[in-house]
């Protein structure tokens, strides 16, 4: 793989996480049992369709084929889609959901961070938007976590179980391959070791005041980066392409 | 050379009439969106996205289009400047003022420091002026604005979000 293929798979890759998390957080709009997170989880969702949008537009140019940011969306298939594992599971309750999301958004926010900084101006410009949003949602989500992990017995269990058993897809966050060390290398992308170990650290630290207990080390799931993903996807994608793949290139 | 004739400072004056579609008492010039006006054989509008996600993006472009073209301007283009990232500070005095007028709290000003503290924020009411305000909800109607209640004249209010 040379640099140029490196610099699409990884912008493609980037585009492909905020899609998934958006789409799958759209599910649930219109479906909170309080205003104000409906709202909040709302504006989320746009947020991450925003920057998924930025990032496909960059790579139809990247890739010099014509295909826009819709094609990128819309007609591919399931192992074209190389988002992580953690973000496509489904919503679950609203503890899964928030637990999810201080996850991803805890590494999220560091990758940003890092891509600001990096040799391509594009990616380092999407970045530096997207990481004031994303700053924006962490800590709105880290309230929720504190306060379902310290609020009463019933929220403290439901959101360990949610911990614990999204815990074995964060492994793959941090799973450098050969298109994040290329980009790595030729970009001055992200070192994965050294977000991994901020990571550790900021969750370490709201896992803690948040009561619950750190999930040890244990098997990590990971294929989404390389397109084996979770049975979860393919319904998921489905649903979201289900009108573009019936009536293509329907505009209203 | 369709354009020629034109001056910069007419092209900017006449985008200073183009409303935000979700605020309309601010323009685009207001809320300083507008990165720069390039005159050549075409008109180039640089403007720069609020939210990444913002759905206004797009109907703004049209406006800025469909406003030169009644202007007489027949060929323009608009390019989308990501960086450096749009910011609150960029909203102009005179936009505070409308905000505040509209019943709109306007953000603080230094979002770059503001947004390392996460301690709290004296928000005045844009009715009252009192600063014995609450937030109701970090989220609004709209990405860019935030829920607030006042506490002496209980009415509640939208707080535009500083970022």
């Amino acid at each position: 793989m040379n640099r140029e293929q490196a610099l699409l798979a990884y912008v493609s890759r980037l585009g492909d996480n905020a899609l998934i998390l958006g789409q799958r957080m759209v599910e649930l709009v219109a479906a909170y049992p309080e205003l104000e997170e409906e709202l909040a989880n709302a504006n989320f969702a746009l947020d991450f369709i925003g920057q998924a949008r930025m990032f496909y537009t960059y790579a139809g140019e990247l890739e010099g084929k014509g295909r826009g940011e819709d094609d990128f969306a819309f007609l591919r298939d399931e192992n074209e889609f190389r988002n992580i594992l953690l973000i496509e599971q489904p919503n679950g309750h609203f503890g899964d959901s928030i637990t999810k999301l201080v996850l991803f958004e805890s590494f999220y926010l560091l990758l940003l961070e890092a891509l600001k900084r990096c040799a391509d101006q594009r990616v380092a410009e999407i970045a530096a938007r997207a990481e004031k949003e994303i700053r924006y949602h962490l800590r709105h989500n880290t309230q929720w976590f504190l306060r379902l992990g310290d609020g009463t017995d019933e929220s403290h269990e439901r959101v360990q179980g949610s911990l614990d058993n999204l815990w074995q897809y964060t492994g793959e966050m941090f799973a450098a391959d050969e298109i994040d060390q290329i980009f790595a290398a030729s970009f001055n992308g992200p070192d994965l070791d050294a977000i991994h170990d901020q990571w550790m650290m900021n969750v370490t630290a709201i896992i803690c005041e948040a009561t619950l207990a750190q999930p040890g080390d244990g098997w990590m799931a990971s294929g989404g980066k390389q397109g084996h993903h979770s049975e979860h996807l393919g319904y998921m994608i489905a649903e979201m392409q289900y009108l573009q793949r019936t009536h293509a290139g329907a505009t209203w | 050379m369709v354009a020629s004739g034109i001056s910069r400072e007419q092209v900017l004056d006449w985008l200073s009439e183009v409303p935000d579609p979700e605020i309309p008492v601010l323009t685009i010039a207001d809320l300083g969106i507008v990165r720069g006006v390039t005159i050549d054989s075409e008109v180039i509008v640089e403007l720069t996205p609020t939210y990444s996600g913002c759905p206004a993006t797009e109907v703004i472009e049209q406006s800025v289009i469909d406003t030169l073209h009644a202007h007489g301007v027949e060929h323009v283009a608009i390019r989308r400047v990501l960086s450096p990232p749009w910011t609150t500070d960029w909203i102009s005095d005179e936009g505070r003022d409308k905000l505040k007028k509209y019943g709109i709290a306007p953000p603080e000003q230094g979002a770059s420091k503001r947004a390392l503290l996460r301690g709290n924020r004296d928000i005045a009411c844009p009715r009252c002026d009192s600063t014995d305000t609450a937030v109701v909800s970090e989220f609004g109607s709209t990405a860019c604005k935030a829920s607030y209640k006042c506490n002496d004249c209980l009415e509640p209010f939208e707080y535009f979000k500083c970022i």
